[in-house]
């Protein structure tokens, strides 16, 4: 139960540990996209943890980050024509942030610094809590930047009529300021 | 000539790896608190992305497209990716010991930094042909070193400041970020004029 709980506060991949920037910031601009996200992203760290703990024994010493990234690599793919197939639009709009999972550190890192020492049970646990880990962080940067930049959250209405939409929140800049004051604020909350 | 100086400016400037698109955030944010440090992973980016894309392109166009495997697409650029590294880290020891204690220790770090893999992606779906893709890899690892460089040079003065306790580390960095990324939206005017 702990490798699964670490992963949602105490070792946050995006807060915590500032794994898996890239997506992080870039498909933030919508809460319905870092949603997106995150289920890929759990799906691929699943699926990457539930082979590399399998195989762990047989890989050669030298060649397992090579091995781990064909092998993420490859349920990147399957992610990506699935998105392709089933969503079109979120594909569009999550772009070329599908494949640049198989850069994502939060999925290398977990694969070696865990899935690759530890049993299968205890993989898919830690793979499913630093997913749901991610998959809040994205979701409340995305909503947080949704609801000022356009005043909807997963596309309704709730400012009110007259808000002045703060663009720049939409924008990349938006990105690294939010998640740099969200950053400072889980710093406050754990210190007390 | 015009498309490659198009191609070039808005690489470097316009549309940066880092601050437009998010790709190299983790070196942007880890390694990039020496000036020094800064340009020796903003040479070795540069030469790999260059070296990536171009080699890339061929084997995107010549071979993936040709036999109709596409979808190996991911697959078969990061094995690209990771067997440049080691084929320039190994070419560097041998002929260049200055050059290889300068890039060394940053040359493994680059099979994980998601601007090669991103840069090699965009190359695609820009549907560049061979002589943009090397000038798009290359400006691309340029705007990358650029912007570590000037974020390495804030950091030096940054541990001299006075930053509020708990926005000590990452955050102050991300809003320095975001900050830098509102200064290059000026320059976004430049090629449309």
């Amino acid at each position: 139960m702990k490798d699964f709980l670490k992963g949602l506060w105490g070792q946050h991949p995006v807060f915590r540990q500032l794994l898996g920037m890239c997506p992080t910031l870039a498909v933030t601009t919508s809460a319905l996209n870092g949603i997106s996200m995150g289920l890929a992203v759990i799906f691929v760290l699943f699926f990457s943890s539930l082979v590399v703990s399998l195989i762990k024994k047989i890989v050669p010493n030298q060649v397992r980050i090579a091995v781990y990234t064909v092998i993420i690599a490859t349920f990147v793919t399957i992610v990506d024509i699935f998105f392709k197939a089933n969503f079109p639009q979120i594909s569009r709009a999550l772009g070329p942030y599908i494949p640049l999972i198989v850069v994502n550190c939060i999925i290398l890192g977990r694969c070696e610094a865990f899935a690759s020492r530890c049993s299968v049970a205890k993989s898919l646990l830690d793979a499913l809590g630093m997913g749901l880990g991610f998959t809040w962080g994205v979701f409340l940067l995305g909503s947080i930047r949704e609801v000022l930049g356009m005043g909807t959250i997963l596309g309704f209405q709730i400012m009110p009529q007259g808000y002045n939409h703060l663009i720049i929140m939409i924008l990349p800049a938006g990105a690294f300021i939010v998640l740099g004051l969200l950053i400072a604020l889980m710093n406050r909350i754990e210190e007390r | 000539m015009k498309d490659l100086i198009l191609i070039f400016v808005s690489t470097v400037l316009i549309n940066n790896l880092v601050l437009s698109y998010f790709l190299g955030i983790c070196p942007f944010l880890g390694v990039s608190g020496k000036i020094e440090s800064a340009i020796g992973m903003g040479a070795a980016v540069t030469f790999v992305m260059t070296l990536a894309t171009t080699i890339g392109w061929l084997i995107y166009h010549l071979a993936l497209v040709k036999f109709n495997l596409i979808f190996l697409e991911y697959v078969i650029f990061i094995l690209v990716i990771a067997s440049l590294v080691q084929i320039v880290e190994m070419f560097i020891r041998k002929f260049s010991q200055p050059l290889y204690d300068a890039l060394g220790i940053y040359l493994p770090l680059i099979t994980t930094n998601c601007a090669i893999l991103g840069a090699a992606l965009f190359m695609v779906t820009k549907n560049y042909s061979f002589l943009e893709s090397a000038v798009f890899g290359f400006s691309g690892g340029l705007g990358f070193s650029i912007v570590l460089i000037i974020m390495a040079g804030i950091r030096e003065d940054l541990s001299y400041a006075d930053i509020p306790k708990h926005f000590k580390g990452a955050p102050i960095t991300l809003i320095v970020a975001g900050l830098l990324a509102l200064i290059f939206m000026g320059f976004s005017g430049l090629i449309s004029a």
